[in-house]
């Protein structure tokens, strides 16, 4: 009966597109595509830029490898997928490149190490090589856009505090002495480190709750 | 055409412009392998070995690719390039020393995501170095990676044995430590320059 089918299917893809964004979080949860996440956020506009062209990338790689995932045998799938991505990176290097030449210049090499982004290998491997075309691009856009609220939190905080300014609009007043060490390559480091730090407190607080409930129930 | 000494190429490649402490790259099996002094070395020389190869190849594809005017795949040809790179120093680290296969695990295939690699081709490409230089970046590139592994994995060592609070353990006090290491490379800036 597909019509009594039809609730069980949007729940479960709902959950695709959901888990992403915060439970299985690329960033703080899985700790992947680590490279990116350090190197780009010096600001919040060049955080923004690189999870959208990873977003993009993510979605249509996901989609490629689930339409392909019947006709790719197995000893070659990762090679394939890399290929795949490949594709499309060049694709999104080239398209930045035509909408904006100085955002391609800020982001440098890092457009061209999206192929190299473990996040999506992974969502390839783990996900859209096993699951429906559907499915499998809500999951991309739920990890990208989790990606991309992961880079935001990382380029807020750093450029907030290491320009005074958050997408290049000033916040503080003019006798505001900027923290150069955010924007430097170690600013990176401790913020990440302290945004993880948060994520663990959260995670062992909640595990906590949860005894406590199970012990008064 | 770039007129860099080879001596300044290698301490802008290994100190300086640090891969992974100023360029933040090859992050994953800097905070993965890392825990351990013994297989942070070797899988620096895998590093060293891989960049080597891929280096030596990417030269000889870009001058292929702008012979017959492809730019566009640039990207793709590189990452085939090291995807088999890998896999032949796989199958040579399997037969010489089944041990350290095991040791290096997931993350000797995983050498093929590691973003170093395919960023010390594109760098190189961009920076227009011929085939000495090149090798020489690659060389720079290798042991910067391998310094900071080790350098790492020391200091985690150390801290096995220190006492720190269950909140900031794992990857928190990893990155931390990170900072402040890539802190301590920014002394070298003006070296070499």
């Amino acid at each position: 009966m597909p019509g009594s089918e039809q609730p069980v299917i949007r729940a479960s893809s709902t959950d695709d597109f959901i888990k992403g964004l915060w439970r299985e979080n690329p960033v703080f949860v899985q700790v992947l595509g680590m490279c990116p996440v350090l190197a780009v956020t010096n600001s919040g506009i060049n955080a923004l830029a690189m999870g959208l062209a990873t977003t993009f990338v993510l979605v249509l790689s996901n989609a490629l490898v689930s339409m392909l995932r019947h006709f790719i045998p197995r000893q070659v799938r990762i090679a394939t997928f890399i290929l795949i991505i490949a594709t499309f990176v060049t694709v999104v290097d080239y398209l930045i490149q035509a909408i904006s030449l100085d955002l391609h210049r800020a982001l440098g090499a890092f457009i061209s190490l999206i192929v190299v982004n473990c996040l999506i290998l992974g969502r390839a491997e783990a996900f859209a090589s096993k699951h429906s075309v559907g499915r499998s691009i809500l999951d991309g856009l739920g990890m990208g856009l989790g990606f991309t609220l992961a880079l935001l939190c990382l380029g807020g905080v750093r450029e907030i505090l290491g320009s005074g300014s958050l997408f290049g609009v000033a916040l503080f007043p003019a006798g505001f002495q900027p923290w150069i060490v955010m924007i430097l390559p170690s600013g990176g480091f401790f913020t990440l480190g302290l945004w993880l730090l948060l994520f663990n407190h959260l995670k062992r607080r909640r595990l906590a709750q949860g005894l406590v409930r199970e012990v008064a129930s | 055409m770039n007129n860099d000494s080879l001596w300044t190429i290698f301490l802008n490649a290994s100190l300086v412009n640090n891969f992974v402490l100023a360029y933040f790259l090859g992050i994953c099996p800097f905070l993965g392998v890392s825990g351990k002094l013994g297989t942070a070395t070797r899988m620096g020389g895998a590093v060293c070995f891989v960049m080597l190869v891929s280096s030596v190849c990417a030269y000889g594809i870009h001058r292929l690719l702008v012979a017959i005017d492809a730019p566009y795949l640039q990207l793709i040809s590189y990452i085939v390039v090291i995807a088999s790179t890998v896999q032949l120093v796989e199958m040579f680290i399997k037969k010489i020393s089944p041990a350290l296969f095991r040791a290096l695990g997931i993350f000797l295939p995983l050498i093929t995501t590691n973003c170093a690699i395919l960023a010390l081709a594109l760098f190189q490409t961009n920076k227009g170095y011929d085939l000495l230089q090149s090798v020489v970046f690659a060389l720079g590139a290798g042991s910067g990676f391998t310094l900071a592994l080790i350098l790492m994995a020391g200091i985690r060592e150390k801290l096995e044995l220190a006492t720190v609070p269950d909140v900031v353990q794992g990857t928190a006090l990893t990155l931390m430590i990170a900072g402040i290491l890539s802190l301590a490379f920014m002394g070298f800036a003006g070296v070499g320059a």
